[in-house]
Formats: C-alpha cells, structure tokens, sequence
C-alpha cells in the first residue's frame, strides 16, 4: 500500500485571486519580499498494491481525469510506501 | 430510446443532486406553449427522446472539488454526451456550464470569480452570432439583459483553444454594458474576452453563465432571456 500526495496548483499565467489577495496581506503583517504566492489542494490518499510504477500510473490518471483540472491546474504527487512495501518512494511527475 | 410525441418540443432537464434552477427553468419553459419539458434524474439512463437536453443551474454535488467535476460522471452524462455528439442540442445554465466544460463538451475551464465575490446582478450581453439554434430569432450586436449568479464563472482557456475559438467563433455572448461595448468594467468575473457564452464546434452545445430562464416574463423583470428559447423552439419545429 501507498500513502500519495497530491499537490494541486494554479498553471502559470492562470489568474489566481487567492494568491494574489494573500500576497497582497502579507505586507499588512510587516513581511516584505514575499512573491509568487499560489493557492492550490492538498490531497492525500492511499492506495492498495505493491507495484510502485502500477500505482504511479493510476494516480497520474486519477490526476489528469478527476483531481485537477489540466486546462488550469497543474499537479505533482509523492508516493510514500507503507505496511512494510517499500520506503519512500519518491515525487513523481 | 422511447418514441417522441408528435408536436410539443421536448426539454429534458437534467437534475443532479445540488441543482436548484430546474424549478425556474420548468417554469420558464411553460410560459413557451410549444415547449414540453420534463425532468431527468442524473441516474437515469435513457433521455426520453429529447429535442434539446437542459443542464440547470446549482451546485451540483455542492461543488466538491471544482464545479461541475463531479456531476460530468452521472450515468445521464453518458448518454447526454452521445446525444450531443449524434448533433442533440444541449445547453447548459450556470453550472451546466461548467459541468460541459469539465466533461470536455466545451472548450475551456471555470476559475473563481476576480475578486473572490459571487456576483448576483443583472448583466448586459452582446449577441455575436446569430446562425446557432440558441440565437436564431436574435441579431448580431443585440444587447440582451440576463443574470449572472455564480462564484466560478472567469471562464478561462489555454492558448491552443483560445486561438480554435477564435478561428471558428465559438463565442456566442460577450458581457458588456448597455450600449454593447465589451469592456473589462463590464465584465462582472474576470473571464477571458468578457466570454459569457460558447458554443462547440458543431454549434448544438451551448454554455452560458447567465441564466436566461430567470427572465421570461415580464412580471419577474425583464423578458431578455426568451430569445434563446423562442430561437431553439423555432429551430425544433422548422428541422422536423
């Protein structure tokens, strides 16, 4: 089994009000020289199997078709083996 | 597939759990006598021999997600795609919008509003194309008066489609103000070239943020959405 983690964020370019409302707070705090400022999800899941590169080839599916939205988000994700199946299993695309 | 009824114009209305315009859009579908409209269940799996499939405005599956992600896997939405796809017409309100976005029957994709805000007001449209059978009974340059209420509707695309869209003018409205110029101050969520409204490449899937059932009488304040319905009654009846 895999504990993933999937990181979901605006696309570059894509208009991002929340980022850019927070980037423009932070000054309001007295911190200065924060940029770039994206507000995305944060997904966790586990899922069943011992094929790492099976498992990273559904959760790149389950990415592309439901979890984000590839026209205006981009994602990345982290495999974590656990139950003893493997260490940490790296980032994947 | 059952057989259609001679005579009326059929309007199935799809409701998923979380739409809450199925109710205005009966209603302002009742005020047209030629219209026959009837609902859907999302887990239906046969559309009733439509003429034109309605997907509603609401918050389908109370926006989990993104809105509209979720209810593009409704069984219905299977067969509400091969209708389109045999050239049915489908258009979708507010939320429908965005769920033909998401199901990829449409270009583009819904962002949260500039601002942060649900915006609820009256919105002035510019008609761009009048050959669709969503606009037929309009003209070019038309200003109609239609409601925006929506949190998600700065309709965005990637350069790919934008330059696609523009090639085959897929844009159907523009928000704009009274006097139709397309202005960002007119422009009441961010969207990208003031979109309000799309349809796809065959031109029988329309989406549209404003919701023109709320405007069909004038006792509700304005009759500015009924050109799309007289348009798609007309072109029913004259196709048979």
């Amino acid at each position: 089994m895999f504990k993933v983690s999937v990181y979901v964020t605006p696309k570059a370019g894509i208009l991002d009000p929340q980022g850019a409302t927070i980037e423009r707070a932070l000054p309001a705090l007295g911190f200065s020289g924060v940029t770039q400022i994206q507000v995305g999800r944060f997904i966790t899941l586990f899922v069943d199997g011992d094929d790492e590169s099976a498992v990273r080839a559904d959760v790149d599916s389950m990415c592309r078709r439901l979890l984000a939205n590839p026209i205006i988000e981009d994602y990345t994700f982290e495999l974590l083996g656990v139950d003893g199946s493997g260490g940490d299993a790296g980032a994947g695309e | 597939m059952t057989a259609r009824a001679p005579g009326g114009v059929r309007f199935g209305i799809v409701v998923f759990p979380g739409s809450n315009c199925e109710y205005d859009t009966m209603h302002a579908l009742g005020t047209f006598p030629e219209a026959e409209p009837y609902y859907l269940w999302h887990k239906d799996h046969d559309l009733q021999a439509p003429d034109v499939v309605v997907l509603p405005g609401g918050f389908s599956y109370g926006d989990y997600l993104r809105t509209g992600a979720i209810a593009r896997f409704s069984p219905l939405m299977r067969e509400v795609a091969a209708f389109a796809d045999g050239g049915g017409l489908v258009i979708g309100i507010c939320n429908g919008f965005q769920i033909l976005t998401e199901a990829h029957m449409l270009h583009g994709a819904m962002l949260r509003n500039r601002g942060l805000k649900f915006v609820c007001r009256a919105q002035h449209l510019r008609v761009e194309r009048t050959d669709t059978p969503f606009t037929r009974t309009l003209s070019v340059g038309d200003v109609v008066q239609i409601p925006v209420n929506h949190n998600e509707g700065a309709w965005t695309a990637g350069a790919e489609s934008l330059h696609e869209i523009e090639k085959r003018r897929l844009v159907v409205f523009r928000y704009c103000d009274a006097q139709g110029n397309v202005t960002d101050d007119a422009n009441p969520n961010g969207a990208v070239d003031n979109v309000a409204g799309i349809v796809n490449e065959g031109g029988n899937v329309l989406g549209l943020m404003p919701h023109p059932e709320r405007v069909c009488e004038s006792v509700v304040g304005g009759v500015g959405g009924r050109g799309v319905f007289t348009s798609l009654v007309e072109h029913v009846m004259e196709v048979r």
